[in-house]
């Protein structure tokens, strides 16, 4: 008996992928415009998303999903506080979000009372970057003091995303990062990527980022 | 890392396109993975044999076709590949470039018995 080849070509993730078009649609259905946060741990995410509602919550309803790998709801009490609806994913042990699990997580939000939506992955460089969501768009956190060599070394990451943030600027002073070479890494892998320099601490950098998300917010209002 | 739910996903894609085609056992499966994928061979392989254990898969070969991540310079179209770290381009020194592979992530095909 002698083996028969057959053609497949068909992409490993075709699952997720399928998923991730369902949240897509459900998101549009309700004309909240998502966000995909993505960063390794410590980098800022949690104080990100803080930061973000503190200065948007007038205006715009903001709803969490909050990825862990372990059964603990410190980030996700602290949106709460804020005032927010956030619901907790423990993946489990998984280093990353899929689609499916977002997609339970979509059923515990009150999507129709949101106008934006921002999913805080895993804390991870590697895995969360093959996994889509469904989200209009992917942001990397990077923080100045993981070091300026992380395009370089984590170049699939930055080839997908759509925005990226460079987190603890105050920190420039005290820590050897080159931003000209760090930016040279990027701009290899991802031309003309929007970047916003920031500090979660100082505030500083941070209207830029609402001035680009809020007109981000309107828009999906409107398609 | 995530090498476990890939594997569960090479599984479930394989299993359903050789039930499709009449199968009695798949001997071999063949992979294509672009170096930026990050994907460890070696972990995916040990999964592999755990949880296709049983399967219509079981027995079966992983085959990895790795493809290098080549850049196309857009200044002056030399294409290289990435060595060890990226770089600007080695013949003009532009950063301007586009990917042409080393993303691919699927399966190709299958071979089967029937
Ligand atoms: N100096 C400084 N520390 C920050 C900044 N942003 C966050 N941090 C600190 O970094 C640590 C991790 O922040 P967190 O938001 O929990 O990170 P996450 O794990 O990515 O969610 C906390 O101690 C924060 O106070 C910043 O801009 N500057
Ligand atoms: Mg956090
Ligand atoms: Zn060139």
């Amino acid at each position: 008996m002698s083996a028969i080849r057959v053609p497949v070509i068909e992409k490993i993730f075709s699952a997720n992928d399928r998923m991730a078009r369902l949240n897509y649609d459900r998101l549009q259905k309700d004309r909240v415009f998502s966000v995909n946060l993505m960063a390794s741990p410590g980098a800022g995410k949690t104080s990100f998303i803080l930061q973000t509602i503190n200065r948007i919550k007038g205006v715009h309803r903001v709803g969490v999903i909050e990825g862990d790998t372990a059964p603990v709801t410190i980030d996700a009490d602290k949106i709460i506080q804020a005032g927010m609806p956030a619901v907790q994913i423990n993946t489990g042990g998984d280093c990353h979000l899929d689609a499916s699990m977002v997609s339970d997580g979509l059923d515990q939000l009150p999507l129709s009372e949101l106008d934006l939506l921002i999913i805080e992955n895993v804390g991870n460089l590697i895995c969360p970057a093959a996994w889509d969501l469904g989200t209009d768009v992917k942001l990397l956190v990077a923080s100045v003091p993981e070091g300026d060599d992380k395009p370089y070394k984590y170049p699939n990451i930055y080839r997908g995303l759509d925005v990226l943030v460079i987190n603890k600027t105050d920190l420039l002073q005290y820590i050897d990062f080159n931003m000209d070479y760090f930016r040279q890494g990027v701009e290899i892998l991802n031309p003309g990527l929007v970047t916003f320099p920031v500090s979660c601490k100082t505030g500083e950098g941070l209207d830029a980022w609402i001035d680009w998300l809020t007109s981000k917010v309107k828009e999906k209002k409107l398609h | 890392m995530h090498e476990l739910s890939v594997t569960e996903n090479i599984l479930s894609l394989a299993s359903d396109h050789a039930q499709k085609s009449g199968a009695t056992r798949v001997t071999a499966i063949n992979l294509v993975i672009g170096q930026l994928s990050s994907i460890v061979d070696d972990s995916v392989q040990f999964y592999w044999d755990l949880i296709s254990e049983n399967t219509i898969c079981a027995g079966s070969i992983l085959n990895f076709n790795r493809t290098p991540a080549i850049f196309r310079c857009l200044a002056c179209q030399h294409e290289f590949s990435l060595e060890a770290r990226l770089s600007p381009c080695p013949s003009c020194g532009s950063i301007r470039n586009q990917l042409i592979s080393g993303e691919e992530f699927y399966l190709d095909s299958i071979e089967i018995e029937k």
